[in-house]
């Protein structure tokens, strides 16, 4: 099949478009513009609307109303604009609401700047929002990735009847590669029994999170709860690169994880035995793949960030081996030769840059 | 085989144009591509570069430390990623507008008066295709019939007559 | 015996639970009564606020969605945007649609978003307990202003469908009153009015309606209307308000 040059944000916006989405809601923003630049131009002449909001709030909301009808519905920002999105995120997750959101990090805290970045990494995974919810968070690290994620999303917030967060970063927005149009799996969903849309010929229906009493409440919490634990064990996804008989073991997601992969080749060559572990689903986090450590004697978390990620490495390691972690910030990348001066550093190994 | 080319210029100078042509010359050829634009408040601020890595296999890290080759279209560019060209790379330069005084023994620059040489074809604003001739020789993955195919898939369909013109300008650069 | 008094279809067979003598069981009636007589009950889909109105979840007999506080008019621009052939209104009490919500009461009409809002005055956030609201009148006393609204010190209160009115997308804007049974019938046309804007695809229509809350006001249900006509009805333009010329015509 025949592959497309796009930017990593129009290949988002091309599938969302090819996934079925009819509804985008968005609020411009760098570094995440192009999403809602190309389906402005592309999603009308596929039988759907563009909308712009009055802000993020209001855009969050509008693919509120719009998931209660079943409709396929997506909107995307930067970080700035994704902090607003977080009360929406809330009532999307309680609601049990299927909705895309992408978040194209961009560097913070505050207005920040406009480089990639990973810092969001809290607000996607742990619930930004109020009240103590999951979503599921997907990381990609490359164009095509963007694309297949991006399709894969609304099947999952279809299947989940969750809010679905594309996380990548501004590096990703804006690099252009080649990629290949694939059609959309033919995934079998549940059946959209629950959405509004006129009760004529059935009983009423109505979505909402408001629990009157604490004894409702607790049963919503519960629920929910089971729900989370369900996909936790079922949608764990990493990639693993010379992983299997890796003495040192570096995690990174996203952009960091495909650098990070040219580290390892770097430092194969160099007779090392280093492998990655990519997660690609932050949330639920991987925890598997840190099941069997076998030979591991350390681990380097690589991350755009001050050190986000490495607090759910630790976890899932449960101290069983030491884990240091590389970070750059403010919109600055790490180098592969960086990446693996580091790992020389931290774990006294004789390393070539 | 792998190419890791610097760009850069003034905003306008088409530098994200090279850019694109590069990638899709890379692509069309099968290869492995990856281009990356500079956005943001660097982009606005007047200077504009890109990073084009074009390679045989799978492409890791697009980050670029150290470039196999490059072309700067002004004086800022120059000095900026002098340091950035690896040992044995080259550094084209559009000596039209740049003082290559500024050396380094260990690469090869080119200084191409590209400016003269795109006002000879009648379109000054071919300066940047000039200098893409010029890095040709330096290029592993990229040869003058990719640069055909990728001038005739960006630009071929829309203007036509652009496409002669800026072929012209490559050859030029070129030598040929 | 014929049966001449029941409730409308319109509403489910829920007893309202808003304190005695509050005006949102006679609003919440009348859209009900709209609802059946349009024969529109089955298309609808209503959109709750957070605040008093947020009951109205339970008690309308169409599809229902909740929305975040101030949120109502986006989630129901969302839900008109993926059904434009189904009927959509927000019914949204003073201080969701006016404080925290503006932005969205603003652009909904300037889009001309086509979907009906009822928005039920009190005065007051009643929820909470009677707090200042952005149409607090002055001088009026609540647990947040004391001493009364202190205009010089927090500004004069918003008369929104004043604003809305002047706004292209708002085709038809009214205020009206559900303290006499002749208001009560007359803002029954207003509201029947809004739905049949947008049937007709006409606009974005808004309707406030004046209203009481006596557990906070600390009145009576019958001093509360004689407060509602002596205190609020100078201080907001009544009456239609704005009605474009297609409006007229239905």
């Amino acid at each position: 099949m025949s592959k497309e040059l796009m930017k990593g944000n129009e290949a988002i916006g091309e599938a969302a478009i090819r996934a079925g989405c009819k509804l985008f809601f968005g609020y411009p923003i760098t570094p995440s513009t192009e999403i809602v630049e190309y389906l402005a131009k592309y999603l009308p002449k596929a039988g759907g609307t563009v909308l712009q909001g009055e802000d993020e709030v209001a855009s969050i909301n509008m693919c509120y109303g719009a998931a209660t009808t079943g409709t396929r519905v997506m909107t995307a920002s930067s970080s700035p604009g994704f902090s607003l999105k977080q009360e929406g995120l809330s009532f999307l997750a309680a609601a049990e609401l299927p909705v895309v959101i992408v978040n194209v990090n961009r560097v913070g805290p505050g207005l920040g700047g406009l480089g990639p970045s990973q810092a969001d990494y809290f607000q996607c995974t742990k619930g930004g929002g109020h009240g103590g919810y999951r979503q599921i968070v997907l990381a990609p690290s490359k164009g095509q990735e963007l694309y297949d994620f991006t399709l894969e999303a609304f099947d999952l917030a279809d299947r989940y009847r969750t809010p679905v967060v594309i996380m990548a970063d501004g590096f990703l927005g804006q690099m252009m590669e080649p990629v290949e149009l694939k059609k959309p799996a033919q995934a079998e969903l549940p059946a959209k029994d629950w959405t509004v849309g006129g009760c004529r010929g059935r009983a009423k229906r109505k979505i909402a999170s408001y629990a009157l009493t604490n004894e409702v409440g607790e049963a919503n919490n519960l629920h929910w709860q089971a729900k989370w634990a369900r996909m936790q064990d079922t949608l764990q996804r990493w990639e693993s690169f010379h992983a299997e008989d890796a003495e040192y073991l570096i995690v990174g997601f996203g952009t960091c994880g495909r650098i990070a992969k040219s580290t390892v080749l770097a430092a194969r060559r160099q007779g090392l035995k280093v492998g990655l572990i990519r997660p690609i689903t932050l949330w639920p986090f991987p925890v598997k793949a840190f099941a069997d450590l076998g030979g591991v004697k350390g681990i380097l978390t690589v991350e755009l960030n001050f050190g986000q990620m490495v607090e759910d490495v630790k976890l899932a390691v449960e101290c069983r081996t030491p884990v240091f972690s590389h970070n750059r910030v403010g919109g600055m990348m790490p180098s592969e030769g960086e990446i693996l001066r580091k790992l020389g550093q931290v774990f006294g190994l004789a390393v070539e840059v | 085989m792998m190419d890791k080319i610097l760009l850069a210029g003034f905003g306008g100078q088409g530098v994200m144009f090279v850019g694109k042509i590069l990638t899709y010359a890379g692509m069309l050829a099968g290869r492995e591509v990856c281009w990356i634009p500079s956005y943001g408040p660097e982009m606005r601020g007047g200077t504009a570069n890109c990073s084009v890595v074009i390679s045989d296999e799978e492409i890791h890290s697009p980050v670029i430390e150290y470039a196999d080759c490059g072309i700067v279209l002004n004086q800022q560019s120059y000095e900026k990623f002098l340091p950035r060209i690896k040992p044995g790379g080259t550094l084209v330069a559009n000596s039209s507008i740049v003082d290559t005084a500024q050396k380094r023994d260990d690469i090869n620059v080119v200084a191409v008066p590209a400016g003269e040489l795109a006002n000879g074809l009648g379109n000054a604003s071919l300066a940047n295709m000039v200098c893409l001739g010029a890095l040709l020789a330096a290029l592993t993955t990229v040869d003058m019939a990719g640069v055909e195919k990728a001038v005739d898939a960006v630009v071929g369909k829309k203007k036509p007559e652009l496409y002669e013109i800026n072929l012209a300008a490559v050859r030029k650069g070129a030598g040929k | 015996m014929q049966k001449v008094f029941g409730r409308p279809q319109g509403l489910t067979d829920l007893p309202f639970h808003y304190c005695p003598g509050c005006t949102h069981g006679i609003v919440h009636r009348l859209v009900g009564e709209v609802l059946e007589e349009l024969d529109i009950i089955g298309d609808t889909i209503g959109v709750a606020p957070v605040g008093c109105a947020g009951f109205s979840l339970d008690f309308f007999a169409c599809d229902f969605v909740g929305a975040a506080h101030g949120r109502a008019q986006a989630v129901a621009t969302g839900i008109k945007r993926a059904l434009p052939d189904k009927i959509v209104f927000t019914y949204q009490g003073d201080g969701d649609i006016a404080a925290i919500g503006t932005a969205h009461a603003i652009h909904v009409a300037a889009r001309g978003e086509k979907i009906t809002t009822i928005m039920v005055n009190n005065a007051v956030f009643g929820m909470t307990g009677g707090q200042m609201a952005p149409t607090t009148i002055g001088g009026q006393v609540t647990t947040t202003s004391p001493y009364g609204r202190d205009c010089a010190l927090v500004g004069a209160p918003i008369d929104l469908p004043k604003t809305v009115a002047t706004l292209n997308g708002a085709v038809y804007v009214a205020a009206c009153a559900v303290d006499t049974p002749k208001n009560i019938l007359q803002a029954k046309k207003c509201i029947k009015k809004a739905f049949q804007v947008q049937q007709r695809g006409l606009g974005y229509a808004l309707v406030s309606v004046l209203s009481t809350c006596p557990t906070n006001w600390g009145l009576s249900p019958v001093d509360c209307l004689k407060w509602l006509q002596e205190n609020m009805m100078p201080v907001y333009e009544m009456g239609e308000l704005k009605m474009t010329e297609e409006v007229k015509a239905l």
